[in-house]
């Protein structure tokens, strides 16, 4: 039984990294090929450095991806604290199922919806213009919002509504037991929203596609790219952002693991 | 107290401002478009229309639906054996599951045009046995490959986190009442698990039914599925918005029937479980 499990996770694992194997491989290609191997060369990485418009939208993705984690963190954190507090259950649940509708819609029901909204408003207003930075940045915290909330959300059930009243009973103003008492112990919900907002907005293609105008991300970028022939410079892009997220991974992990090591110690103690 | 809980509620404020804006009205609009023709004039001839696209959603919905049940069938026994291993190997285990969700799935999927090609990796390799070449991509089975390998972490990770909480005891208990091996997945382990399957039915199939790329990629146009219908359309410019628009909404409306009809399926108290 033992073996037989073991066989089945490498088989699933070698199913998931084939492709991603196949993408390393031909990245290195002499040739620009992507179907016959030629040759080692890494000119193609040498190649990305001094494509400005591969570097631009790397630029574009990133900048996306950090203003709208940021801004849906906080919107969302806000808008978690508020929901728990609501007594009127039928706001409660109108809100939470509104909540639920970009996580449940089709990316490409979004997408289109969201931008028919920016054509319409420009539209009104007299804009020729209508996608652009704004219109991706608004759907990204769009659809990033609801995986902030929802992780938030459960932290603040956990935590216990005595101590913050404790805490203005010895004498701290709201504000001052909110930073004090409840985001220390909503932390770890708030860094899971953010690290997965963040992750959604650089992946993102289907949303972005539909509202990003002239403004584009990597996705696509990279997109146009498979619409013509591919070369393995997009194969290069794809093993670095692989190398980068594989290495933020593994600190991640080992970090959290440390931090397990001494709160057990802590325990101990 | 008051005043706290007042200023908590304000707090949601922007958020309910935000998600009126930009998930509410931006759907009205939609429906608007679809109730409206290019000059703004009411006509339910959009609607009335979509049968032409039947055919679309015929496939869209077989094509999901078989790669969802695919995908079910693999990643089940993956979710189990991985609550077998040493915890430090789980989450080893997990992270390898996750890192490819995290990696532009267009170049996940282009790269299956180099393996699967009449030139590919595997044609290559069978060619020097002596088989083939075979043809492998531009087929309904390279679309289902496709979607199967893309959404195949959203199928493990529910399952997965939804077993590993399932305690011990609980199994230990079954065998000391004398369940066999598949009575203690048929009573026990299975309807546990049952939450996760949900969520995992549901990550995998509505991404799968509304894709528009895989197929454009994998099955070399010659599938439209209904996404890559919507798409075509609003490629082709604003005049073609409606109809675009009507066919998104019928989408949207058909994944919640499905979402709706699964949920009835499944059982009533996990009713609340989707994601």
């Amino acid at each position: 039984m033992k073996a037989l499990s073991r066989i089945y996770i490498s088989l699933i694992v070698f199913f998931l990294y084939a492709p991603v194997l196949v993408m390393i491989a031909f990245s290195f290609n002499e040739s620009a090929s992507v179907w016959v191997f030629n040759g080692f060369s890494t000119k193609w990485y040498t190649g990305l450095l001094t494509d400005t418009i591969m570097l631009n939208a790397l630029k574009h993705t990133l900048i996306i991806a950090i203003l709208s984690a940021t801004i849906s963190t906080v919107i969302g954190t806000a808008a978690a604290v508020g929901i728990t507090s609501l007594k009127n259950k039928f706001i409660k649940n109108s809100l939470m199922s509104v909540t639920q509708i970009p996580m449940m819609n089709a990316d490409i029901v979004t997408g289109i919806s969201l931008m028919l909204l920016f054509i319409f408003i420009c539209k009104l207003i007299g804009l020729t213009e209508s996608l652009g930075f704004v219109t991706v940045l608004i759907a990204h915290i769009t659809f990033n919002l609801p995986y902030v909330i929802l992780s938030v959300l459960p932290k603040l059930r956990q935590t216990d509504a005595n101590l913050s009243e404790a805490a203005l009973d010895l004498g701290c103003t709201p504000v001052q037991a909110f930073f004090k008492v409840v985001l220390p112990s909503i932390m770890t919900g708030i860094a899971t929203g953010f690290i997965m907002a963040f992750t959604l907005s650089l992946d993102d293609f289907v949303i972005s596609y539909f509202t990003c105008g002239h403004y584009q991300t990597l996705p696509i970028i990279i997109y146009n790219m498979t619409k013509k022939s591919v070369t393995p410079d997009a194969y290069a892009l794809s093993t670095i952002i692989f190398v980068a997220i594989f290495i933020l991974l593994i600190l991640y992990n080992i970090l959290q693991g440390k931090n397990e090591k001494t709160a057990r110690k802590g325990y101990a103690k | 107290m008051k005043r706290k809980s007042l200023g908590n509620k304000l707090i949601a404020c922007p958020y309910i401002v935000w998600s009126a804006l930009f998930i509410v009205i931006p759907l009205l609009i939609m429906f608007y478009f679809a109730l409206t023709d290019a000059n703004g004039v009411f006509t339910l001839a959009n609607l009335s229309d979509i049968g032409r696209y039947k055919k679309a959603f015929g496939i869209s919905i077989l094509y999901a639906a078989i790669s969802t049940v695919i995908t079910l069938l693999l990643a089940y026994p993956m979710a189990y054996f991985m609550t077998k291993l040493k915890v430090s190997n789980q989450r080893m285990l997990l992270m390898i599951v996750m890192i490819p969700m995290w990696m532009n799935f267009l170049i996940r999927t282009y790269s299956w045009i180099t393996i699967l090609a009449n030139t590919g990796i595997v044609n290559t390799f069978l060619g020097k046995l002596g088989i083939g070449p075979l043809k492998l991509i531009y087929t309904p089975a390279a679309v289902i490959l496709g979607m199967v390998y893309d959404f195949i972490p959203y199928m493990i990770l529910p399952i997965y986190s939804v077993m590993s909480k399932i305690d011990n005891s609980l199994l230990e208990a079954s065998e000391d009442l004398g369940s066999n091996a598949f009575n203690k997945f048929k009573k026990v382990i299975f309807p546990l698990s049952r939450p996760g399957i949900i969520s995992g039915i549901t990550m995998v199939f509505v991404p799968s039914v509304s894709t528009f790329y895989i197929s454009q990629k994998l099955g070399g146009n010659k599938t439209m599925l209904i996404g890559d219908v919507i798409e075509y359309f609003f490629n082709l410019g604003p005049v073609y918005y409606n109809v675009a628009s009507a066919i998104s909404l019928v989408l949207m409306l058909l994944i919640l029937l499905c979402m709706f009809v699964m949920n009835r399926f499944s059982d009533d108290d996990d009713g609340g479980v989707i994601i």
